[in-house]
């Protein structure tokens, strides 16, 4: 392998991206390189494709292959409770703060398939703030989205969620929450009813809400520093004062114009206080 | 470097004896489990010449520093040399995985670039080192009969040709003299 061969599918890697932007309206060119190269190369070997010269002359003239790129290039692979030390500290930092205002709205950015706001709203009933509360999630997949919105998790999936859900100090019967159906678990209406699941994409969007709590966790080390910081943008501008901002776990502000513009509420576990 | 089940005490033989002007930077994926803290490479620093640590999401890779990846998460390198996370499926069962590190690496460092493989029970990794070569990239891989389990670096032997098939003391010498600038033609 030579250098032209390098900077050769350099080349049509950005080609193919600027003819998804052109042709489908969807913006991955600030994304982490080597993430949506993988990506590319996976959905490259699984068509079985010859080369990426070949896979840019589908990408255009092929829409329904052009739809399993996307796909590839924006699904990722979330749980319910993952990290549970986060939801810990949620629950010991961030509820007493929601519970001081009348009512909560939360927006989940990047939310996938559902299981962290599913989470969430589990949290927010057991303390007692469901009721007054409003999750936005969203995400610009609409077919996760939909997918999020049924709520169903395999039963295999779920003997691992309810593991997590302990571990964080969740005390109910984890069986609360769904009902359980032929191998599948579907989570119940009562946590389904506040939450408003919607299509937003955090590269072109701007603000739609003033909310008290922000978490995007694990989305933003998909997106490239300029872009971190352009959303992290968006994140201060539809955060209230003193609204509360939570990142992944290996996620921080460092890098960003943002990072004097809060406090950290937790260090350890990514949560932030925005500055009054 | 991609390290599995025996790697604790393989990666605490090489960092004791790594001198403290290494300067070739390492990265490591340790196969741990997805709520494994990082105690174990605090530990490790403590009897470490080299300063060992989990990086942070866009650091940039600096000489003489130990990068190891963080439990639950893929480790991948950016062509600007920096680090990036990703949380995708698991990969050969492992996350970080092996193959994810060492194929990212490939792109970003071609033939500068050194892959080692040692001891553990999968074959995360065989992948990748195959990668490395290709991309013109050196592969050194533990003994198998020395390494506490085989058959990582057993697997890799036979997807790669190298010279290199080494106990821990050789792979820690041969590093040292790389570092050195002994150019790959002499050795």
């Amino acid at each position: 392998m030579n250098i032209h061969d390098t900077s050769n599918t350099e080349a049509l890697l950005e080609d193919i991206l600027q003819i998804i932007y052109q042709k489908y309206g969807y913006d991955f060119r600030q994304y982490s390189q080597a993430h949506i190269r993988r990506r590319v190369m996976n959905r490259m070997a699984m068509s079985r494709l010859a080369s990426l010269s070949d896979m840019k002359l589908k990408v255009l003239n092929d829409e329904i292959f052009a739809s399993a790129l996307l796909q590839d290039l924006s699904i990722t692979v979330t749980e319910m409770f993952r990290d549970a030390g986060f939801y810990k500290s949620l629950r010991e930092n961030v509820i007493p703060i929601l519970k001081t205002y009348p009512f909560v709205k939360v927006w989940h950015a990047g939310c996938s398939s559902g299981e962290e706001a599913y989470s969430v709203a589990i949290i927010l009933q057991e303390e007692g703030l469901y009721d007054r509360t409003t999750i936005y999630a969203t995400d610009f997949n609409q077919k996760v989205l939909n997918k999020a919105k049924e709520g169903i998790f395999s039963n295999e999936l779920i003997k691992e969620y309810t593991l997590n859900y302990q571990l964080s100090g969740g005390k109910e019967p984890f069986s609360n929450y769904y009902t359980s159906d032929y191998g599948h678990a579907i989570m119940k209406q009562s946590l389904k009813r506040n939450i408003v699941w919607a299509n937003h994409n955090l590269v072109t969007d701007s603000v739609f809400a003033e909310v008290h709590l922000v978490l995007c966790r694990n989305v933003l080390i998909y997106f490239d520093r300029d872009l971190q910081n352009k959303v992290q943008q968006l994140f201060f501008n539809s955060l209230i004062n003193g609204g509360i901002l939570c990142l992944g776990a290996k996620e921080s502000l460092r890098f960003t114009d943002m990072f004097s513009q809060y406090t950290e509420l937790d260090k350890q576990h990514r949560i932030f206080k925005k500055k009054y | 470097m991609g390290v599995s089940s025996g790697g604790m005490s393989a990666l605490k033989f090489i960092f004791s004896v790594l001198p403290k002007d290494f300067t070739i930077p390492i990265i490591i994926v340790q196969h741990v489990g997805p709520r494994s803290n990082n105690q174990w490479i605090q530990l490790l620093n403590n009897t470490s010449a080299l300063g060992i640590k989990e990086p942070d999401e866009k650091e940039k890779i600096e000489k003489g520093w130990v990068y190891i990846a963080p439990a639950n998460y893929h480790l991948l390198i950016e062509k600007n040399k920096t680090f990036s996370f990703s949380i995708e499926g698991r990969v050969n069962y492992a996350r970080p995985s092996i193959d994810v590190l060492f194929e990212s690496a490939a792109e970003a460092y071609r033939h500068k670039l050194i892959g080692v493989v040692l001891t553990g029970a999968s074959n995360d990794g065989t992948k990748g080192l195959r990668k490395i070569v290709d991309c013109g990239g050196l592969a050194i891989i533990q003994d198998p009969t020395t390494a506490e389990s085989s058959f990582m670096p057993t697997s890799a032997a036979k997807a790669v040709n190298t010279d290199f098939i080494l106990p821990l003391q050789g792979i820690t010498d041969l590093l040292i003299r790389l570092d050195k600038g002994t150019s790959k033609n002499s050795i």
